[in-house]
């Protein structure tokens, strides 16, 4: 990627608070254009690089570069990226209109001009005729709109979102999502997207980096991520995987090694049914039985140690395993998941 | 949602993207030392209150190790400890006691009456019944001083609403019982230790409704429900939830009913016997007696009981109640 | 909102602490309107208004009022500056001496005012400083920091802290963000600590007698009036002037900062 493609690069950066390392030695590149999604359970360090970019924090070690150059000792208010609060942050005193044009208006970008820009962004996050309300007469929902409007408003070269759609009720984030998505591919912006919600990571973006402990586990697209985890972390943390430690591995693969399998690849037969001589079985006892409506999930307790998940789709129902019952489980070869 | 949308980013060439100039400002050279910003911001208070107060509670300290030549009555700048020895004597041990123990009565007598008000207005009040409530804790506590001392004295005097009042209603008997009580009693209510302590807790109890009021506040609802929830009645809910999430309202409230009595000199002048409070002793000695260092040194026994009260209501949260 | 009405025994407790609250100040309205100007006899022989006229034609009630209004301005400045300044330093650092610096705020209250009195008399003595006009102020102003530092920082902490961030993000540098956010955010706030510390400065007596040698503000001339035997209505009636002029700042202090917790910040 030349210099010019590169909206954010991080060579090498750290960030310390006394003897607590928030970030660890991370370098990566985001493309311009890029949706970006920054993934990470709470302290790993995410939001921490978010800052970083935005200017709020300073590396203590490395350095931040946006569009090809250095943003040490560079203020927010210099910097040609903008942002989405986890809290909105939108200004109480303000009307929403006067929110959204606030960067033009300290750009000195004349009144008619700001206003007819301001009111066009409102249109285009759907809030037209919202500008004389106050935040406080705003809906969670609406209110994300408003911060976002009056991030794009203007024009940065990366927009870096902090958890946006946290606060919002399920139904809403999602609708929320596909909202976000489109807008991006519209205006071609450079998103960087931190969320802990790995669904909405996998479904938006176009790379992932997944953060744990201050450091970059793994930075692929998201089908990567999840067909190829590059460490247990990331097995566990993208979705929802079975770990099995080196020796239970070592018992029923054959394999030296730990390695994780989806439960959906997990096939659940009757105990001494016939498997497939490529693929992996072990006997064990259903513990519990989850019904989830478009399928229903089993742990079963293995015989040769360890626990497992098989997750089946409600399709048809020839085996239906009870509690206490002994099964066999097997699973292809190929779909095993074996780490660096 | 995106239906109408033919704007495209870039429409602002003033804006377009990059390379805005590295301003070299005021503004990006303090946002880089925030420690500078830190020493310009703490400079005025800091140096004010650690000067000019903190120096002053020092020059307290330097007076009170003066003393007055007792023949030539001329000021000694020796450091000694003449002054701070007259602390000790019967005389001063007695009006230290008295003081400190009419500062814990009226405390617990605020507490007492202001309680129960500021419980109903955290809890059972609605909009318009608070703000009648809040009005009424404040208009008392804004209006003036010194004429609500003086109300007081009419109140209290022998001819005064007080004794009308319980002339009206037979209470006369009660009356005379009380002022004849020996230690609080007296001629009148006007000149006896109970119209002293009737006045410091009529001034200084909205001191205590107010703390109080603000740490009930802070109890939510929820937790009230949850102890009924879990089988408390609602004595029980009073005793073992919301009284104790009280206390450190109760101590911040105690915090101005303790040390307002403490140093006091206008109501114990105005009201009571003429046996005199800690106030009035340094009141008389920097004024009438000219005897600044015993003045101070006087002014360093409140001093000494607050720093012990305050450790003591800190660890009941006073401080976070403030 | 609150649909459980209260228990009787409390409802009567919270009138009987209102009335106890309330009924002096009746009395004080009352005795400016009486025709005894020697004794505290109830009920009063007569009422007049003459006293109004008394007190309104005394050069010495006009003096002290106008010394503590200039008085209590002063040190509602000193106290917005040094509280607001102090607030901020407070809120948005972590520093060494943070935890004591709070205390020192809050100490001169926390104090008896006859301390803080004695305190500046000794410091004064000591230092060869005459009594004036700003030997009172020094005093206020002392005392009333805490009030204006309360206010702001109560402020400030209800408040979103990503607003500053966010300001900055925008574009707009620090003076910007102060002038553009902070200030129009800590505005009713600094109002209400104002007020209130000028009611504070305004009716202080204690401390006053230990830094205002011959000058006369309006507590030390009433004192001074009360220990006269003669026109004793004339301290009500300046007491009646002072409480209707002051009940409105009050008021509207109250509504400044009542139900600020919608206003500040956005809410999830």
């Amino acid at each position: 990627m030349s210099q010019m493609d590169q909206a954010v690069g991080f060579h090498d950066v750290s960030r310390h608070y006394g003897q607590v390392k928030a970030v660890d030695r991370v370098s990566f590149t985001i493309a311009q254009g890029e949706f970006f999604a920054m993934l990470g359970p709470s302290g790993s360090g995410k939001t921490t690089c978010l800052r970083l970019i935005a200017g709020f924090e300073q590396p203590s070690a490395g350095d931040v570069f946006i569009q090809g150059k250095s943003v040490r000792g560079v203020p927010p208010y210099d910097r040609d990226v903008n942002t989405v609060f986890q809290d909105y942050a939108l200004f109480p005193h303000m009307t929403v209109l006067q929110n959204v044009s606030y960067g033009l208006m300290i750009r000195k970008v004349p009144a008619a001009e700001r206003k007819k820009q301001a009111e066009a962004m409102l249109e285009m996050v759907a809030l037209p005729g919202y500008g004389e309300r106050k935040p406080s007469q705003l809906s969670g929902g609406q209110r994300q709109r408003v911060a976002l409007a009056r991030a794009l408003v203007n024009h940065p070269t990366v927009l870096l979102l902090d958890e946006p759609l946290g606060a919002l009720d399920l139904k809403l984030r999602e609708q929320m999502q596909v909202e976000l998505k489109a807008i991006q591919r519209r205006v071609g912006v450079t998103f960087v997207y931190v969320t802990h919600d790995q669904g909405e990571a996998l479904s938006m973006s176009d790379r992932v980096a997944v953060f744990n402990n201050g450091r970059i586990e793994q930075i692929a697209s998201p089908k990567q991520l999840y067909e190829e985890p590059a460490t247990p972390f990331v097995a566990g943390f993208v979705g929802i995987s079975n770990l099995i430690d080196a020796q239970t591995a070592a018992r029923i693969t054959g394999q030296p090694g730990p390695c994780a399998i989806r439960p959906e690849k997990v096939h659940l037969g009757p105990q001494g049914a016939g498997v497939a001589p490529e693929r992996i079985c072990a006997d064990g006892a259903v513990e519990t039985v989850l019904y989830l409506g478009a399928a229903t999930r089993y742990d079963i307790a293995l015989h040769q140690g360890g626990r497992i998940s098989a997750l089946m789709q409600n399709r048809e129902r020839h085996f239906d395993p009870q509690p206490g019952m002994t099964v066999t489980v097997s699973w292809d070869r190929q779909h095993v998941l074996r780490f660096g | 949602m995106l239906a109408v949308g033919k704007r495209e980013g870039g429409n602002v060439p003033a804006l377009a993207l990059g390379d805005r100039p590295s301003r070299m400002t005021l503004s990006t050279y303090l946002y880089r030392r925030p420690r500078l910003v830190l020493v310009l911001l703490l400079l005025p208070p800091a140096l004010w209150l650690g000067v000019i107060y903190l120096g002053s509670l020092g020059a307290l300290l330097v007076q009170s190790l003066f003393h007055i030549d007792d023949f030539s009555g001329q000021l000694v700048t020796r450091p000694g400890i003449e002054t701070l020895a007259r602390l000790f004597s019967p005389t001063a041990r007695e009006v230290i006691s008295r003081t400190a123990l009419a500062a814990t009565i009226v405390t617990v007598l605020c507490a007492l009456l202001g309680f129960p008000l500021a419980y109903y207005m955290a809890r059972y009040a609605g909009h318009r019944m608070k703000a009648v409530c809040y009005i009424a804790v404040m208009l008392p506590l804004w209006s003036n001083y010194l004429v609500r001392v003086t109300a007081w004295r009419l109140i209290l005097a022998k001819e005064g609403v007080a004794s009308w009042f319980a002339a009206k209603t037979g209470l006369s008997g009660m009356l005379e019982f009380f002022l004849g009580l020996p230690g609080i009693g007296g001629p009148s209510l006007s000149s006896s230790a109970l119209g002293t302590v009737i006045t410091f807790v009529y001034i200084w109890l909205p001191y205590m409704i107010l703390p109080i009021q603000a740490a009930l506040e802070r109890v939510p609802r929820s937790l009230v429900d949850a102890s009924s929830d879990l089988g408390a009645r609602p004595t029980a809910t009073f005793w073992r939830v919301i009284l104790p999430l009280a206390i450190p309202g109760i101590a911040a409230g105690s915090i101005f009913t303790f040390s307002l009595t403490l140093g006091d000199y206008i109501i114990p002048n105005l009201i009571g016997t003429s046996r005199p409070f800690i106030g009035q002793i340094v009141y008389q000695a920097q004024g009438t007696a000219g005897d600044i260092p015993f003045a101070a040194a006087f002014a360093l026994v409140p001093i000494a009981i607050m720093a012990i009260y305050l450790m003591l209501v800190k660890r009941l949260g006073a401080f976070d109640a403030l | 909102m609150r649909s459980e009405t209260a228990p009787w025994g409390l409802r009567i407790a919270t009138v009987g602490a209102i009335a106890f609250l309330n009924l002096p100040i009746l009395f004080i309205i009352l005795y400016g309107f009486t025709t005894d100007e020697q004794s505290y006899a109830f009920p009063p022989p007569g009422l007049t208004t003459r006293w109004f006229a008394v007190t309104y034609a005394r050069a010495d009630f006009w003096a002290a009022l106008s010394l503590s209004v200039q008085v209590a301005a002063l040190a509602m400045v000193m106290a917005l500056v040094m509280g607001s300044l102090a607030a901020a330093a407070l809120y948005r650092f972590r520093f060494f001496g943070r935890e004591a610096l709070s205390l020192l705020i809050l100490l001169p209250i926390a104090l008896p005012g006859i301390v803080t009195g004695i305190s500046l008399r000794s410091a004064f003595a000591l230092g060869d400083i005459p009594f004036s006009f700003f030997t009172i102020v020094a005093g206020h102003a002392t005392f009333c920091i805490v009030v204006v530092y309360n206010n702001v920082i109560a402020r400030l902490r209800r408040s979103s802290p990503a607003l500053i961030e966010a300001s900055m993000d925008l574009g707009a540098d620090i003076f910007q963000t102060l002038r553009h956010v902070v200030l129009p955010n800590i505005a009713t706030a600094l109002l209400a600590g104002g007020m209130l510390a000028f009611a504070l400065s305004f009716d202080e007596i204690i401390v006053t007698t230990f830094t205002a040698g011959q000058q006369q503000t309006l507590p030390i001339w009433m004192l001074a009036e009360l220990a006269r035997p003669h026109q004793r209505p004339v301290t009500n009636i300046a007491a009646i002037t002072v409480m209707a002029v002051t009940i409105v700042p009050i008021l509207l202090a109250y509504y400044l900062t009542r139900d600020t917790q919608d206003a500040a910040g956005s809410g999830k």
